[in-house]
């Protein structure tokens, strides 16, 4: 829904590609350092990998492994220091930050607010990047903002205010936000952290039913291996800074890869639904 | 879901302008010599249908030539400072920065200061001259604003107690700066209770009123430009980028213009403190935290503030005057010691 219309206002847009790809991670690398004179203390090697529309890429690593680098070159925050990163053919760091908000949602760990705002508000800052800086939302902002409140189930929060909310319920507004944005590339980072199991699962469902229904391409970094292994189509399976594969859960979940690259050891067994399931081992076994 | 409206915000606005209305009738009427209400109200009239030339009381030279004066300044100062507040608060994401406990008052002081020490040394024509003061003060305050930013930042975060305790220690040691300059220099610098604690008494010329009015509308509107883009900031630079504001631009938007609302009312009024944290947070408590709201708002509020304070400080101890930031103060540091501890809570 979102992507046609916003593609058919920018002149500018080549012909889409017939391979229908819409992101491409090609060869992007970063470092970074304290101090520009001393060797960097955190690079991320080459790294690669391409998602369609309404696919979910789930990035996967223990701590300090690249995951959120790569999330922030994905969403132009980071400039990559060599290769690029394109979404419907456009380099997605020389966007101008308004035209990467419309294409763009990014959902974060978490969200502070200096001042009390309700939800509505909140969800109606999504539609920012969608108007001039001095006007007023109009009918159709609102109802963009009513329609993604739904859509993550939370428009009964419509009327609360944001610190008054569950953690679960604040990270649905936070969802809407992004919805709001009608954007055509869906970023989280660790939106799953200290949501409990339930609304975890929730939470996960609708990305998943939105991702389908809306064409969002989805990208999660996430800790939560099994999670990734029941949502994602793609995987990309992150190691202290390298890219170590890409595929669909099921190529990516050994037991040997993943026992090298979580240092723990584990079991891989594979559902009825052809997705594989991992379960840690304690120490003591 | 009430999304703001332009008939809302006009409403708003409109309500506070009859407020600032009745403000300016009291400022007119009490005073060391107080008018009849009445009597100015039916000679007005009088000249508005024709049937005198112009008002012949004797209390017209007091209204015309003293307060009403000093009543317009006191609203571009109020209004300035208050926006000024207002976009500090924005942008540092500290709801208790203020021109003045942030220090930026006292380097403005500070600027304006050395500009009125350098005037005669300079060749230029008076309307230039007259024009140095608020430029010095602008200058002064946009050196200030930014060494507390850097001295607020911690492993390249902005603390908040960091920010404001810098803010503070600055603003002491330039008023100490201030002091010395003062008993060292002699000539044209006003007094030392102008430059610390704010004063409207000083009589100046018309055209820096024309200066002052056409800077402040330039200024705040430059700053409500970015209104929005100032209510996504509260949420922090990362996440106002992501959602589409091109935050390097609004900060330094932002950053000048407030700087030159703050060096424009300390040029004319010295250091008069906490207009800009009072104002915004009752505003904020009326009317919300949209900035869109709140800037518009905060100025009507911050000039009948001022007008009010300094109505106070001529009559409390008539015939003899207050300065008004000892009225302000009087409110506004108990009230900031109250919005602190309960920030800390």
């Amino acid at each position: 829904m979102s992507s046609s219309s916003a593609l058919a206002r920018n002149p500018n847009e080549p012909a889409r590609a017939s391979t229908d790809v819409r992101l491409s991670v090609e060869q992007v690398s970063y470092a970074h350092s304290a101090n520009p004179s001393q060797a960097p203390l955190f690079t991320l090697e080459a790294t690669s990998f391409q998602a369609k529309p309404g696919e979910i890429v789930a990035i996967l690593g223990p701590n300090g492994s690249g995951k959120s680098t790569l999330l922030k070159l994905i969403s132009g925050a980071l400039a990559p220091l060599s290769g690029r990163v394109l979404l419907n053919g456009f380099v997605i760091h020389s966007l101008t930050p308004r035209t990467r908000a419309q294409r763009i949602a990014v959902v974060q760990q978490e969200s502070t607010l200096l001042f009390p705002a309700r939800a509505w508000e909140f969800v109606l800052q999504g539609r920012h990047a969608h108007g001039r800086s001095l006007r007023f939302e109009s009918e159709s902002d609102v109802l963009i903002a009513k329609n993604a409140l739904a859509q993550v189930g939370a428009a009964e929060l419509s009327d609360r205010w944001m610190d008054q909310i569950s953690g679960g319920e604040k990270q649905r507004v936070i969802l809407a936000r992004a919805l709001a944005q009608q954007p055509l590339l869906l970023l989280l980072d660790e939106p799953t952290l200290h949501l409990d199991i339930a609304a975890q699962i929730g939470l996960l469902d609708s990305l998943r039913q939105l991702a389908a229904a809306n064409r969002y391409t989805v990208v999660v970094v996430t800790h939560e291996l099994n999670l990734a292994a029941e949502y994602a189509d793609q995987v990309v399976l992150m190691q202290r800074g390298r890219c170590l594969r890409v595929g669909p859960p099921a190529s990516i979940y050994q037991r040997e890869l993943l026992e090298q690259v979580f240092q723990t050891p584990l079991t891989v067994e594979f559902g009825s639904n052809g997705r594989p399931r991992v379960n840690v081992l304690s120490g003591t076994q | 879901m009430r999304p703001l409206t332009l008939r809302r915000l006009l409403l708003q606005c409109s309500i506070l302008l009859v407020i600032l209305f009745g403000v300016v009738v009291i400022a007119i009427k009490f005073g060391a010599v107080p008018v009849s209400l009445y009597a100015l109200g039916r000679d007005l009239w009088n000249v508005l249908v024709h049937q005198r030339a112009a008002i012949s009381s004797d209390y017209v030279l007091i209204i015309q030539n003293i307060r009403l004066p000093r009543i317009l300044l006191g609203i571009i100062v109020g209004a300035s400072l208050s926006v000024a507040g207002t976009s500090f608060q924005a942008l540092l994401r500290n709801p208790l920065a203020d021109p003045y406990v942030l220090g930026v008052s006292s380097g403005a002081g500070l600027g304006a200061i050395l500009a009125l020490i350098a005037e005669p040394h300079l060749n230029v024509s008076p309307t230039l001259a007259a024009l140095l003061t608020p430029v010095g003060a602008f200058l002064g305050a946009a050196a200030t604003i930014t060494a507390v930013y850097f001295l607020g930042r911690r492993e390249g975060q902005i603390d908040g107690n960091t920010l404001l305790l810098g803010g503070v220690i600055t603003g002491s040691f330039i008023s100490a700066i201030i002091m010395f300059l003062m008993s060292t220099l002699s000539g044209n610098l006003r007094g030392l209770s102008f430059w610390l604690m704010g004063e409207l008494s000083t009589p100046l010329q018309k055209s820096i009123y024309w200066f002052l009015g056409i800077g402040f509308l330039a200024a705040a509107g430059a700053i409500y430009t970015t209104a929005s883009d100032l209510n996504l900031l509260l949420a922090g630079e990362k996440e106002a980028m992501h959602l589409g504001v091109d935050v390097p631009r609004v900060r330094l938007v932002v950053y000048v213009a407030a700087s030159f609302l703050t060096g424009l009312a300390v040029s004319v009024s010295g250091a008069i403190g906490y207009v800009g944290l009072i104002v915004p947070h009752v505003m904020r408590l009326i009317f919300g935290s949209d900035h869109r709201t709140l800037l518009p708002t905060a100025a009507i509020g911050g000039a009948i503030a001022v007008v009010f304070a300094d109505t106070l400080a001529r009559t409390v101890v008539a015939p003899s005057e207050l300065a008004v930031g000892a009225v302000t103060a009087v409110v506004g540091a108990p009230l900031f010691i109250y919005l602190l501890r309960r920030r800390l809570a």
